[in-house]
């Protein structure tokens, strides 16, 4: 039976979920991309949201979130408008990671896993983002910014603010 | 048999074993986590690592893990070596980096498959001295108890729910070290078998959650083994007691029957023997109505008085013991004597029984319904009238699985590896029921029909094969095709009859088909129609199989045969035709023992009720059985008014005892001992767990007492619960064999000791009393069993029926059972409990088959009432069990939407329901909408106390019309499940503690 409680998903949703599927051998199969679908309008999975792609797929939610759930980049909980995905991988911590994160922290008052007071901004740590000539990089939205330091995360936060003003 | 090596010892195995399971069989510690016996091996935990070595001049070997290791001939391992006894402690150290060692307050302590392991590697010091992870718990419902800080994520309970149970609503979370095991978001576990989780998990993250309302820790218990009285299939349990409590029930391993694993009604459903409204001491009616309290002499001086008065009837019961109903037998007379069945379900249980008696084909245990490779179900909700089996049928359709992976030379054993193999393929599984099922996920095909279709469904199933089987040359069957057999054509719907012709080729394409119906659906005609296919499949191979099969030592052999899905493919299928099976499931605990006793044509309810009309019966005495569930309420009050004097033995208050002149306390069956009958015809003993309190006696004690006090010829020389056993095994040709179902009280173990309840660790023995008195009180005396109230004996080498508990050095938890099976997964080592009884002529397979009825025509405006039954509600005493009560819903009727619709009513509005003929208005109930209700059938839940508190009743088949109940006060706050559904709110979310984008 469908409960009136659980939302629908947008058409726009649907239809890429749908595009998916085409491809797929059974709609279960495309679990973890209609989830970063999802994600991708709304920033996160919220229960309500899970719900709603289980049904879609005619999966339990369980089945689902045990799924949801293992991927660290698919966000059970609301995130900050950005992502800010710092490696602390072997280079990048070589290469002054923690002191990036640190200053990080002191500009945003965040830690790690934790979102700014004005909700821009999540700080996670990853394991690699696959630019180690780089190093130390990190991920803010899609953006990937390369060789930190002290001076390259001022330029950063201070040209996005600029851009919000 | 491959010869094994084992630190310098050689060993003989069991060929195509995996090697920890060949070490556990040896009886060889060896510890494990991930792998089960009854799931195999995934190689998940890496705690049962053993050293292989390549040759005997290998010396440094290397680390293998056992449960993924096959055993083959001249391989060289070791359990002791250094290397290995190292690697499994460093795992347990490493899971306990996570576990809170809070054993004091955790209901596992004592039979904890942690501590057991941890003792057994010798991990003593911690050293890690870091935080700990920790979870948030969820609420699961009234049943299971969730305590996630304890997992060590060995992964066998999601591996049991959802691979095994087929449960949906229970997952593995997150990753790394937080993986957290549990539902979406809190609520009630929705698998009706969730509570062998409290067994499964092998520390203390599931556990039984009304055992922790007063609980008591495995080596306080007082144990015995018992037996379900929750439906008739039999299930073998240990129930423990402490302080005059039932604590819990717990499997009692039986390879035939239950294998290691209960259903929910069976585990949580027997605490109504600590219901407060259950009677202690013998009352009489006194002049003013008012009911005393009297002397339990002075009762059984009423009791024999009014026996020798004369006009006797008595009315016995279907969920009382054997015994008990033998002597009220012997004391009314046979003619005077009704086995308690209501008008509908009497015909119905005698069919059952005739059928089985008449047919070939084999009743197949639960191990063997697990070996069936097609299944046609028919009309029977199994997953709620005999809910084990339904677990079973979820292991058959799996059997293809088993059969890929043989191909592929994969042991069965290789759980990930066969479950991947097969993916979604199955076994054929037909189901056509009144409405959905919970097994329509595993089925390949679901019809929705009314009670005459489906039976016309079975029939043209049957004809299907007869026309195939007289086309082919290779079949000599003994039951010639007479054409009288196959039922009228006429009207069979085009699409009915392509599922038919799919059913009949299934069927025809298996090696061990089963057809299983039974009462459940309140017809006879679909009985019928079951067993016609199995008449029709039958052949004398499947006689041969089923010849033997009357005594306890042949179903062992035949078992051994048909040993789980491993070894199906080499049963004598191929050569000989199928092993047909069918397989008919009867509503209570004793109902199959109740027809063999009384036999067919006992007198029926109704016909008593003649009698007392016409002044025939002056005294009624009336077994464990509350009448008002039997009939409709005016008709057991007609019944009732005739009478003078209604005398009731029961245990537990209802309106039958109410009613009644006359009542005596009958024990429990946890407190006292009797044989019951199980719907394959298996009779099975339970016993006392502990004494009776207060005035309560076991209803044979009752009247045994009563018999000997009016000198009864038959029982002057009766003095022990054996002695009643065989003379009703004398007396009545159908249950000579119960004797057999465990050994009586004079037997002894190991030729010296009783069968001790007690475990040796049991504490307080002495104090337990103080309140009351100080002075140590003197053990009481078991005089009918061979069980002992008592520490002092030996717990091991004895029948398997005198199992009342399982543990051993090292051992403490159930995982001990292995101490006591031939093999694992095997027969006890005592023997398998119970003993068939049926004996089977066959006659049947060369009859007419029955002529198939007409089809249901739905007319408008009414609907044909069909029986729904609910695992939880439908059982009258399990519902009295506190913690089942909080799953109960109201009593209600299932429709479809359109007809909703017609009736302008909504889920939870009220419907009456009237009886078409008469108009008479039978009950109201609250609307269910279920939109895979069978057309022009309206289904009502059997069992459930309607909104006046009183048992309504409703008997299936009958016509009847509805109409919107006005005014009606809504008994369920909204639809079931919706105040599950969280909202879109952050705040809101149970499950972002494990997972969530913070763990980091």
């Amino acid at each position: 039976m469908q409960s009136p409680l659980i939302p629908n998903l947008s058409d726009q949703e649907i239809s890429a979920i749908d595009n998916e599927i085409a491809h797929a051998p059974c709609r279960a199969a495309v679990a973890i991309d209609a989830l970063k679908i999802v994600q991708s309008h709304r920033g996160w999975v919220s229960d309500a949201s899970l719900q709603a792609i289980a049904r879609h797929l005619h999966m339990s939610a369980a089945e689902l979130d045990g799924i949801a759930t293992f991927y660290n980049l698919i966000f059970r909980r609301p995130v900050g408008e950005q992502v800010i995905l710092l490696c602390n991988s072997i280079t990048c911590w070589i290469k002054g990671a923690s002191q990036i994160q640190q200053q990080i922290s002191a500009r945003l008052h965040i830690g790690l896993g934790e979102t700014s007071a004005d909700n821009q901004y999540t700080l996670l740590p990853v394991t690699c983002l696959g630019a180690c000539d780089r190093a130390p990089v990190m991920l803010v939205g899609e953006q990937l910014h390369t060789h930190l330091d002290d001076a390259a995360l001022e330029l950063i936060f201070r040209s996005r603010e600029e851009a919000e003003e | 048999m491959p010869v094994i090596r084992i630190d310098g010892q050689d060993y003989e195995v069991k060929e195509g074993d995996n090697l920890l399971q060949a070490c556990l069989g040896l009886g060889l510690d060896l510890p494990y986590f991930c792998w089960h016996p009854a799931m195999g091996s995934i190689g998940a935990c890496r705690q049962c690592a053993v050293v292989q070595y390549q040759n005997a001049e290998d010396q440094r070997g290397r680390l293998v893990m056992s449960c993924m290791t096959p055993v083959s001939d001249g391989a060289i391992f070791s359990l002791a070596g250094d290397k290995a006894a190292t690697f499994r402690q460093a795992i347990i150290e490493s899971l306990m980096t996570n576990h809170p060692h809070d054993c004091p307050v955790c209901a596992e302590g004592g039979e904890c498959h942690l501590q057991d392991m941890t003792v057994m590697v010798g991990h003593r010091d911690r050293h890690y001295r870091g935080l700990k992870r920790t979870h948030r718990n969820q609420n699961l419902g009234p049943l299971i108890q969730h305590e996630m800080n304890r997992c060590i994520a060995c992964y066998r309970c999601t591996r049991y729910y959802r691979d095994y149970a087929g449960g949906t609503d229970l997952a593995a979370m997150a990753a790394h070290n937080h993986v957290y095991f549990g539902r979406h978001e809190d609520g009630v576990l929705e698998s009706e078998f969730a509570g062998n989780l409290v067994e499964v998990c092998p520390t203390g993250v599931f556990t039984d959650k009304p055992l922790q309302q007063e609980y008591t820790r495995k080596w306080d218990l007082q144990s015995a083994p018992s037996l379900c009285t929750g439906c008739a299939v039999g299930c073998n349990t240990l129930a423990g007691e402490r302080y005059g409590k039932l604590k819990r029930i717990h499997n009692r391993y039986n390879s035939e029957v239950n294998g290691y694993f209960l259903c929910d009604r069976g585990r949580f459903g027997a605490s109504f023997v600590n219901h407060k409204q259950r009677l202690d001491w013998a009352g009489r009616r006194s002049a003013n109505g008012r009911f005393d309290a009297i002397d339990s002499d002075q009762a059984l001086q009423h009791l024999a008085a009014a026996c020798q008065r004369g006009g006797l009837a008595g009315i016995g019961s279907p969920r009382a013991s054997v015994e008990a109903n033998f002597l009220l037998r012997t004391l009314v007379g046979a003619d005077n004597y009704s086995p308690g069945f209501s008008a509908a379900e009497q015909p119905l249980v005698e069919l059952a029984l005739s059928l089985q008696q008449q047919t070939r084909a084999l009743i197949p245990s639960i191990k063997q319904i697990e070996s069936a490779d097609a299944v046609f179900i028919l009309g029977e909700d199994v997953t709620n009238t005999a809910p084990r089996i339904a677990l079973a049928l979820r292991q058959s359709v799996r059997n293809i699985a088993y059969t890929m992976a043989a191909q592929l030379r994969l042991l069965p054993w290789q759980d990930a590896a066969v479950r991947n193999l097969a993916q979604e393929q199955r076994n054929p599984l037909f189901i056509a029921a009144l409405a959905d099922t919970r097994l329509d996920d595993v089925a390949a095909a679901t019809l929705h029909l009314a009670p005459a279709d489906i039976a016309r469904l079975g029939h043209a199933v049957a004809a299907r094969i007869r026309t195939a089987r007289a086309h082919s040359p290779a079949t000599l069957s003994p039951n010639k095709v007479s054409p009288n057999k196959v039922p009228p054509n006429e009207v069979m719907d085009e699409a009915l009859q392509q599922q038919a012709d799919t059913i009949a080729s299934a069927l025809l394409d298996a090696k061990r088909p089963l057809l299983l119906s039974g009462t459940g659906c309140g017809s006879a005609a679909v009985m019928a129609a079951a067993a016609d296919i199995a008449a029709a499949l039958g052949s004398p191979a499947a006689a041969t199989v089923t010849k033997g099969n009357v005594n306890n030592s042949d179903s062992d052999s035949d078992s051994d045969a048909e040993n789980s899905s491993t070894t199906a493919s080499k049963v004598d299928s191929d050569a000989a035709g199928p092993a047909v099976m069918l397989c008919l499931a009867v509503p209570e605990a004793n109902s199959l023992g109740q027809a063999l006793l009384t036999g067919p044509s006992a007198p029926t309810l109704e016909a008593l009720t003649v009698r007392a009309v016409g002044g025939e019966i002056q005294t009624l005495l009336v077994l464990e059985n509350d009448l008002y569930r039997r009939g409709p309420a005016a008709d057991i009050e007609r019944l009732l008014q005739h009478v003078a004097e209604i005398i009731v033995i029961d245990s537990l208050d209802n309106p039958t005892l109410s009613a009644s002149t006359l009542a005596l306390p009958a024990a429990s069956f946890a407190e006292s001992e009797g044989t019951l009958v199980s719907m394959e015809g298996r009779a099975q003993r339970h016993f006392p767990v502990f004494l009776p309190a207060k005035e309560r006696r076991a209803s044979w004690q009752w009247l045994l007492a009563c018999l000997q006090a009016i000198s009864h010829p038959r029982t002057t020389d009766l003095q022990h619960f054996d002695d009643v056993t065989n003379a009703c095994a004398s007396d009545i040709a159908a249950l000579a064999n119960i004797t057999k179902a465990a050994p009586d009280h004079l037997f002894r173990n190991a030729g010296l000791a009783k069968v001790p309840r007690q475990p040796h660790r049991y504490s307080g023995r002495t104090a337990m009393g103080a309140n009351v008195s100080v002075h140590e009180p003197k053990q009481a005396a078991d005089e009918d069993s061979a069980l002992a109230f008592s520490m002092e004996g030996v717990n091991q080498f004895q029948p398997g029926a005198l199992l009342p508990f399982v543990w051993a050095p090292g051992w403490n938890s159930n995982q001990s059972l292995h101490k006591f099976q031939t093999e694992v997964g095997g027969p006890l080592k005592g023997g398998t409990a119970g003993a068939k009884l049926l004996q089977q002529t066959g006659a049947a397979d060369d009859h007419a088959a029955p002529l198939s009825p007409s089809a249901f025509k739905p007319v408008t405006g009414q609907w044909l009432l069909v029986p729904r039954y609910k695992i939880f509600g439908s059982e009258e005493l399990s519902a009295h069990s506190p913690a089942i009560a909080q799953l109960l819903l109201p009593a209600y009727l299932e429709i479809t939407a359109a007809d909703a619709e017609r009736l302008q009513v909504d889920e939870g509005d009220g419907v009456q329901v009237m009886d078409s003929a008469s108009g008479a208005t039978l009950a109201t109930l609250e609307v269910r909408i279920n939109d895979t209700m069978a057309d022009g059938c309206a289904g009502y839940s059997v069992g459930h106390s309607a909104h006046q508190g009183s048992i309504f009743n409703l008997v299936a088949g009958t016509g009847v019309a509805l109409q919107k109940a006005d005014p009606w006060q809504r008994r369920t706050q909204s639809a079931p499940g919706a105040d599950l559904i969280a909202t879109d709110s952050p705040t809101n979310s149970n499950t972002a503690a494990p997972g969530g984008p913070n763990h980091v």
